[in-house]
Protein backbone atom coordinates (compact mmCIF):
# COMPACT_ATOMS: atom_id res chain seq x y z
CA UNK A 1 0.00 0.00 0.00
CA UNK A 2 1.48 3.60 -0.87
CA UNK A 3 -0.34 6.51 0.38
CA UNK A 4 1.01 9.99 -0.11
CA UNK A 5 0.19 13.39 0.73
CA UNK A 6 2.48 15.52 -1.31
CA UNK A 7 3.40 19.25 -2.86
CA UNK A 8 5.36 17.53 -5.65
CA UNK A 9 3.71 15.98 -8.95
CA UNK A 10 3.87 12.84 -9.76
CA UNK A 11 4.03 10.14 -12.73
CA UNK A 12 1.74 8.14 -14.06
CA UNK A 13 3.98 5.33 -15.58
CA UNK A 14 6.24 5.39 -12.62
CA UNK A 15 3.07 4.62 -10.08
CA UNK A 16 1.91 2.11 -12.61
CA UNK A 17 4.86 0.30 -12.57
CA UNK A 18 5.08 0.48 -9.24
CA UNK A 19 1.63 -1.43 -9.10
CA UNK A 20 3.09 -4.15 -11.77
CA UNK A 21 6.27 -4.51 -11.13
CA UNK A 22 6.76 -8.18 -9.86
CA UNK A 23 3.30 -8.71 -9.45
CA UNK A 24 2.22 -11.99 -11.34
CA UNK A 25 -0.69 -12.50 -9.44
CA UNK A 26 -2.69 -9.43 -10.39
CA UNK A 27 -4.12 -9.34 -13.92
CA UNK A 28 -6.09 -5.92 -13.82
CA UNK A 29 -4.76 -2.13 -12.98
CA UNK A 30 -6.96 0.12 -12.57
CA UNK A 31 -5.44 4.10 -12.78
CA UNK A 32 -7.76 7.35 -12.22
CA UNK A 33 -5.74 10.70 -12.35
CA UNK A 34 -7.64 14.20 -11.31
CA UNK A 35 -7.08 17.20 -12.25
CA UNK A 36 -7.22 21.00 -12.34
CA UNK A 37 -9.85 21.50 -15.09
CA UNK A 38 -10.84 25.56 -16.78
CA UNK A 39 -13.93 26.09 -15.39
CA UNK A 40 -16.13 24.76 -12.21
CA UNK A 41 -19.30 25.71 -10.74
CA UNK A 42 -19.63 28.96 -13.27
CA UNK A 43 -16.07 30.55 -12.59
CA UNK A 44 -13.25 30.71 -15.05
CA UNK A 45 -9.99 29.46 -13.20
CA UNK A 46 -6.09 30.17 -13.74
CA UNK A 47 -5.09 27.65 -10.78
CA UNK A 48 -6.01 26.71 -7.08
CA UNK A 49 -4.39 25.74 -3.96
CA UNK A 50 -5.57 22.49 -1.81
CA UNK A 51 -5.32 23.25 1.99
CA UNK A 52 -5.45 19.97 3.85
CA UNK A 53 -5.28 18.72 7.51
CA UNK A 54 -2.38 17.45 7.73
CA UNK A 55 -2.65 15.50 10.96
CA UNK A 56 -6.02 13.69 9.47
CA UNK A 57 -5.36 13.53 6.01
CA UNK A 58 -2.72 9.98 5.99
CA UNK A 59 -4.97 8.75 8.52
CA UNK A 60 -8.28 9.49 6.26
CA UNK A 61 -6.75 8.00 2.99
CA UNK A 62 -5.26 4.44 5.09
CA UNK A 63 -9.06 4.09 6.30
CA UNK A 64 -10.70 4.19 2.56
CA UNK A 65 -7.81 1.79 1.58
CA UNK A 66 -8.62 -0.16 4.30
CA UNK A 67 -12.32 -0.17 3.89
CA UNK A 68 -12.01 -1.06 0.34
CA UNK A 69 -9.85 -4.08 0.63
CA UNK A 70 -12.42 -5.41 3.31
CA UNK A 71 -15.26 -5.04 0.68
CA UNK A 72 -13.12 -6.33 -2.64
CA UNK A 73 -9.98 -8.52 -3.03
CA UNK A 74 -6.98 -6.62 -4.12
CA UNK A 75 -3.54 -6.77 -4.94
CA UNK A 76 -1.93 -3.26 -4.96
CA UNK A 77 -3.08 0.02 -4.02
CA UNK A 78 -1.79 3.87 -4.36
CA UNK A 79 -3.84 6.91 -3.94
CA UNK A 80 -1.70 10.54 -4.05
CA UNK A 81 -3.29 13.69 -3.35
CA UNK A 82 -1.52 16.86 -4.30
CA UNK A 83 -2.27 20.18 -1.54
CA UNK A 84 -0.03 23.34 -2.21
CA UNK A 85 -0.43 25.87 -5.23
CA UNK A 86 -1.54 24.11 -8.51
CA UNK A 87 -1.91 25.64 -12.33
CA UNK A 88 -4.31 24.91 -14.55
CA UNK A 89 -4.26 21.29 -16.10
CA UNK A 90 -1.91 19.89 -13.07
CA UNK A 91 -2.54 16.46 -12.17
CA UNK A 92 -4.32 16.63 -8.34
CA UNK A 93 -4.99 13.40 -7.65
CA UNK A 94 -3.62 9.62 -8.27
CA UNK A 95 -5.59 6.24 -7.42
CA UNK A 96 -3.90 3.37 -8.61
CA UNK A 97 -5.34 -0.09 -7.76
CA UNK A 98 -4.39 -3.78 -8.95
CA UNK A 99 -6.04 -7.18 -8.61
CA UNK A 100 -6.71 -10.30 -10.14
CA UNK A 101 -9.50 -9.38 -12.30
CA UNK A 102 -10.61 -6.42 -13.61
CA UNK A 103 -14.16 -5.76 -11.72
CA UNK A 104 -12.55 -5.47 -8.64
CA UNK A 105 -9.75 -3.56 -9.87
CA UNK A 106 -12.65 -0.87 -10.92
CA UNK A 107 -15.03 -0.74 -8.34
CA UNK A 108 -12.22 -0.09 -5.55
CA UNK A 109 -11.10 2.64 -7.55
CA UNK A 110 -14.62 4.04 -7.97
CA UNK A 111 -15.37 3.26 -4.33
CA UNK A 112 -11.93 5.14 -3.30
CA UNK A 113 -12.24 8.48 -5.44
CA UNK A 114 -15.76 8.41 -4.04
CA UNK A 115 -15.01 8.30 -0.59
CA UNK A 116 -12.07 10.41 -0.82
CA UNK A 117 -14.45 12.95 -2.14
CA UNK A 118 -16.86 13.23 1.42
CA UNK A 119 -14.55 11.92 4.03
CA UNK A 120 -10.91 13.48 3.63
CA UNK A 121 -9.99 16.85 4.94
CA UNK A 122 -8.85 18.48 1.54
CA UNK A 123 -10.49 21.86 0.54
CA UNK A 124 -9.98 23.35 -2.77
CA UNK A 125 -9.69 27.20 -3.21
CA UNK A 126 -10.03 28.54 -6.50
CA UNK A 127 -7.83 31.69 -8.20
CA UNK A 128 -10.24 32.69 -10.58
CA UNK A 129 -10.80 35.87 -13.02
CA UNK A 130 -12.80 37.15 -10.28
CA UNK A 131 -11.04 36.73 -7.58
CA UNK A 132 -10.49 33.64 -5.23
CA UNK A 133 -13.11 31.23 -3.98
CA UNK A 134 -13.43 28.54 -1.77
CA UNK A 135 -15.38 25.30 -4.03
CA UNK A 136 -18.52 24.58 -2.61
CA UNK A 137 -19.01 20.55 -2.25
CA UNK A 138 -21.36 19.53 -4.29
CA UNK A 139 -21.65 15.78 -2.28
CA UNK A 140 -24.12 15.85 0.14
CA UNK B 1 -6.84 21.25 27.96
CA UNK B 2 -9.06 20.63 24.44
CA UNK B 3 -7.28 21.46 21.33
CA UNK B 4 -9.63 22.87 18.61
CA UNK B 5 -8.94 23.55 14.94
CA UNK B 6 -10.70 25.48 12.15
CA UNK B 7 -9.75 24.59 8.49
CA UNK B 8 -10.72 26.13 4.89
CA UNK B 9 -13.81 28.75 4.97
CA UNK B 10 -14.41 28.52 8.47
CA UNK B 11 -11.07 29.35 9.79
CA UNK B 12 -11.30 32.56 7.53
CA UNK B 13 -14.80 33.13 9.21
CA UNK B 14 -13.77 32.83 12.03
CA UNK B 15 -10.19 34.47 11.78
CA UNK B 16 -9.12 31.69 14.02
CA UNK B 17 -7.50 28.70 13.14
CA UNK B 18 -6.93 27.26 16.77
CA UNK B 19 -7.45 27.51 20.05
CA UNK B 20 -7.43 25.22 23.45
CA UNK B 21 -10.47 24.92 25.93
CA UNK B 22 -10.38 23.72 29.39
CA UNK B 23 -11.82 20.63 29.13
CA UNK B 24 -14.34 20.94 32.42
CA UNK B 25 -18.12 20.47 31.34
CA UNK B 26 -17.22 19.18 27.53
CA UNK B 27 -18.66 15.37 27.16
CA UNK B 28 -18.98 15.37 23.60
CA UNK B 29 -18.44 17.76 21.05
CA UNK B 30 -21.61 19.73 20.72
CA UNK B 31 -21.17 21.04 24.43
CA UNK B 32 -17.88 22.75 22.56
CA UNK B 33 -20.11 24.15 19.73
CA UNK B 34 -22.39 25.44 22.35
CA UNK B 35 -19.87 26.80 24.52
CA UNK B 36 -18.20 28.44 21.42
CA UNK B 37 -21.21 29.96 20.27
CA UNK B 38 -21.60 32.15 22.90
CA UNK B 39 -18.30 34.01 21.52
CA UNK B 40 -20.96 36.34 19.21
CA UNK B 41 -22.93 35.88 16.03
CA UNK B 42 -20.60 34.95 13.73
CA UNK B 43 -19.05 32.12 16.13
CA UNK B 44 -22.66 30.47 16.39
CA UNK B 45 -23.92 30.95 12.96
CA UNK B 46 -20.35 29.40 11.45
CA UNK B 47 -20.18 26.46 13.90
CA UNK B 48 -24.25 25.81 13.65
CA UNK B 49 -23.86 25.66 9.34
CA UNK B 50 -26.35 22.39 8.56
CA UNK B 51 -23.34 20.58 6.81
CA UNK B 52 -20.25 21.79 9.22
CA UNK B 53 -17.59 18.72 9.30
CA UNK B 54 -16.34 17.77 12.79
CA UNK B 55 -13.09 15.07 13.37
CA UNK B 56 -12.12 14.01 17.31
CA UNK B 57 -8.59 12.38 17.51
CA UNK B 58 -8.30 12.76 13.33
CA UNK B 59 -11.61 10.66 13.09
CA UNK B 60 -14.91 12.02 11.55
CA UNK B 61 -17.49 12.89 14.36
CA UNK B 62 -20.81 14.09 15.31
CA UNK B 63 -22.25 16.19 17.57
CA UNK B 64 -22.54 13.35 19.81
CA UNK B 65 -19.64 11.77 20.22
CA UNK B 66 -17.22 12.14 23.33
CA UNK B 67 -14.48 14.10 24.09
CA UNK B 68 -12.03 13.68 26.62
CA UNK B 69 -9.73 16.01 28.11
CA UNK B 70 -6.21 15.95 25.89
CA UNK B 71 -8.32 15.64 22.23
CA UNK B 72 -7.66 17.36 19.42
CA UNK B 73 -11.18 18.20 18.25
CA UNK B 74 -11.49 19.78 14.54
CA UNK B 75 -14.45 21.40 12.39
CA UNK B 76 -14.01 22.09 8.94
CA UNK B 77 -16.99 22.89 5.72
CA UNK B 78 -17.51 19.94 3.70
CA UNK B 79 -14.38 18.28 1.76
CA UNK B 80 -13.70 19.33 -1.47
CA UNK B 81 -10.72 17.28 -2.29
CA UNK B 82 -10.41 14.99 -5.18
Amino acid sequence: MVVVVQQADFDLNQEYQTLIEGNQTDGAVVTFCGLVRDFNQGHEIIGLTLEHYPAMTLKALEKIEAEARERWTLGRVTIIHRVGDLDLGDQIVFVGVSSRHRKDAYAASQFIMDTLKTDAPFWKKERTTTGPRWVESEMR
Amino acid sequence: MIKILFFAQLKETLDCCELELDGDGIAEVKDIIELLSQRGVVWAKALNAEKLMMAVNQDLAKANTQVNDGDEVAFFPPVTGG
